[in-house]
């Protein structure tokens, strides 16, 4: 079954599109990223113009973590406090983000910037999370204990920076500097790259503030929120390529996955959870690789330029 | 009276002189003039329908008649890239900007073009998918780079289904009378196309005629897309609010515990 699309100007299949939508809200949900990352390249991949892509994911992005934030609220396992920080960050971050944007995009670089960074960022991140993972899952084996507990009184020296807070849901006793910093840094990224920065975020809490992970699912999550509402009423002012009919598809299925995804992530262990999200993140990044590295079958590409289309 | 006569006999030599190139008229009309986007549209075909209109002074031709219609989307400024190698890498590295592109092109004829006319008369009347976008003051022969990005372009949108060569588009149902249909993809842009209809015998035009049709979105795809562009304010919030309250009913829905 089809419908057209009034703002991305295009027939679609509705069952493709809620296949796909159900298949990253499960990735959504299990691993609290927004789903950004991978929902905006398959959706340029069936035709729809980049700049609906990017917009219109924004809009689904938001909705799909709304369901999880309340999920994760209800459990309490959503830090306001913390997340108020990485928000107020994020906004910087976006801002500079933007400039930087606008400036390579004048010196006609801009495409190259965004496919390098997709390629460095998700093969870094993918590949050590990949090797902690990977030397985690050993020592269990070797009946050691997965990793160091953290004992009281040992910090790493960032956490010691001066404006310490008290975090008492994400048990967290930290400077409020090195989380900023990480929020503005992510912002900065989302901007460029046009992701939520969830993949980086997650990780991030998790191995730099040893931040419980379902605190950290639930907080990168209601950042997330904050973000791509107010990206989705941004793209609908500056070049009108919000698609709400696309965005209510990518919803219903979104939606619904991340529920599902939710649910799953209860029953996984920390262990496999980390392996599982490193492995996504490292294929991200070896697909953005193959298409920098291998030569192109079709050398040419067309853009319409003067519209946002 | 002899300045009448002498007028008469003028005017009947200039009808005189113009009748031997009384040539055909060529008369055409469209099975429909809008084509109306709705929710469940998947494209849509269009006929052109023509006839060759003679009378007792048009000169007999040994040469059958042909007929080649060329359809034009809207225009816009297409840019095209091509990725060279750097080093390890591939990038996109030159560009060329094609002002003034249809998005759209359909060049319908009654036989494979080169039969029809020559190579040369055919980008002189901008005829042939490479030569229909040309503009008329344009040098004849584009530079090597040029040409190599317009067959990237060319291409890439036959690939998309927008741009078609049809050398059996158009049939003649009568030594004079044919039609042409026009299939347009779902994906062809709104706005405006024009239609240029020419009739050629042995090589040479002999009369044209254009005519057009227009692609409009209607009722509710319609509602939406101008509601994008004229409060789009509202348009944002209300999809935000409708991505909210979807995600909040979800948990609402699928809430156990």
């Amino acid at each position: 079954m089809q419908i057209y699309l009034p703002i991305a100007e295009l027939p679609i299949s509705i069952l493709t599109v809620l296949a796909l939508s159900g298949a990253v809200g499960f990735i959504s949900g299990l691993f609290g990223v927004g789903g950004g990352f991978l929902l905006t390249p398959l959706l340029i991949f069936l035709d729809i113009p980049p700049a609906v892509a990017v917009a219109t994911v924004a809009a689904q992005v938001a909705g799909s973590s709304t369901t999880g934030v309340l999920t994760y609220w209800r459990r309490r396992a959503l830090d306001f406090k913390l997340g108020g920080i990485l928000v107020a960050g994020g906004i910087l971050g976006t801002l500079l983000g933007v400039l930087f944007f606008n400036s390579m995009r004048r010196l006609g670089q801009l495409e190259l910037v965004i496919t390098l960074s997709y390629v460095t960022l998700f093969t870094i991140i993918g590949g050590l999370m990949l090797y902690g993972a990977l030397r985690a899952m050993l020592r269990i084996r070797a009946g050691k204990p997965a990793r160091l507990r953290r004992r009281a009184g040992t910090h790493p020296w960032w956490m010691g920076l001066p404006w310490r807070m008290r975090f008492p849901r994400s048990q967290l006793y930290c400077s409020a500097i090195p989380i900023a910093l990480l929020a503005v840094v992510i912002g900065f990224i989302g901007a460029v790259l046009g992701v939520g920065g969830g993949f980086i975020l997650v990780p991030a809490l998790i191995y730099f503030f040893r931040i419980p992970t379902a605190v950290v699912v639930g907080t990168s999550l209601f950042q997330i929120l904050m973000t791509m509402t107010g990206a989705t009423i941004l793209h609908a002012l500056t070049n009108q390529s919000v698609d709400i009919l696309l965005a209510i598809l990518l919803l219903l299925g979104g939606v619904i996955g991340a529920q599902f995804g939710g649910r799953a992530a209860r029953n996984l262990n920390v262990e496999s959870f980390r392996l599982l999200l490193a492995l996504l993140i490292l294929s991200v990044g070896l697909r953005f690789a193959i298409e920098l590295f291998i030569p192109p079958s079709e050398p040419f590409s067309v853009i319409l330029s003067d519209s946002a289309r | 009276m002899n300045r009448l006569m002498q007028f008469i006999a003028m005017l009947a030599l200039v009808i005189g002189a113009a009748a031997p190139a009384h040539a055909e008229t060529l008369i055409a009309a469209m099975s429909s003039h809008q084509i109306q986007i709705t929710s469940n549209y998947t494209g849509s075909q269009l006929t052109v329908f023509g006839v060759v209109e003679r009378d007792g002074r048009t000169v007999a031709r040994g040469d059958p008649y042909d007929i080649v219609v060329t359809v034009r989307g809207p225009k816009r400024m297409l840019l095209v890239r091509e990725k060279e190698r750097l080093g390890p890498i591939w990038i996109n590295r030159t560009q060329r900007r094609f002002p003034d592109s249809s998005l759209f092109l359909t060049v319908a004829s009654n036989r494979p073009l080169s039969d029809i006319l020559s190579a040369d008369s055919a980008r002189r009347e901008r005829i042939g998918l490479e030569n229909a976008q040309q503009r008329k003051d344009a040098a004849l022969d584009l530079d090597v780079t040029t040409a190599r990005f317009q067959d990237g372009l060319i291409r890439i949108l036959s690939d998309k289904g927008l741009y078609s060569s049809e050398e059996r588009g158009v049939t003649f149902l009568s030594n004079t009378m044919f039609s042409a249909p026009i299939d347009v993809p779902a994906t062809a842009p709104t706005g405006s196309y024009e239609i240029d209809i020419v009739l050629y015998a042995g090589g040479v035009p002999l009369a044209r005629q254009s005519t057009n049709f227009e692609v409009v979105k209607s009722g509710m795809e319609q509602r939406l897309a101008s509601g994008a562009h004229d409060l789009p304010l509202l348009y944002g919030l209300v999809t935000v609010i409708l991505a909210l309250l979807l995600g909040w009913l979800a948990s609402v829905v699928f809430r156990r515990d």
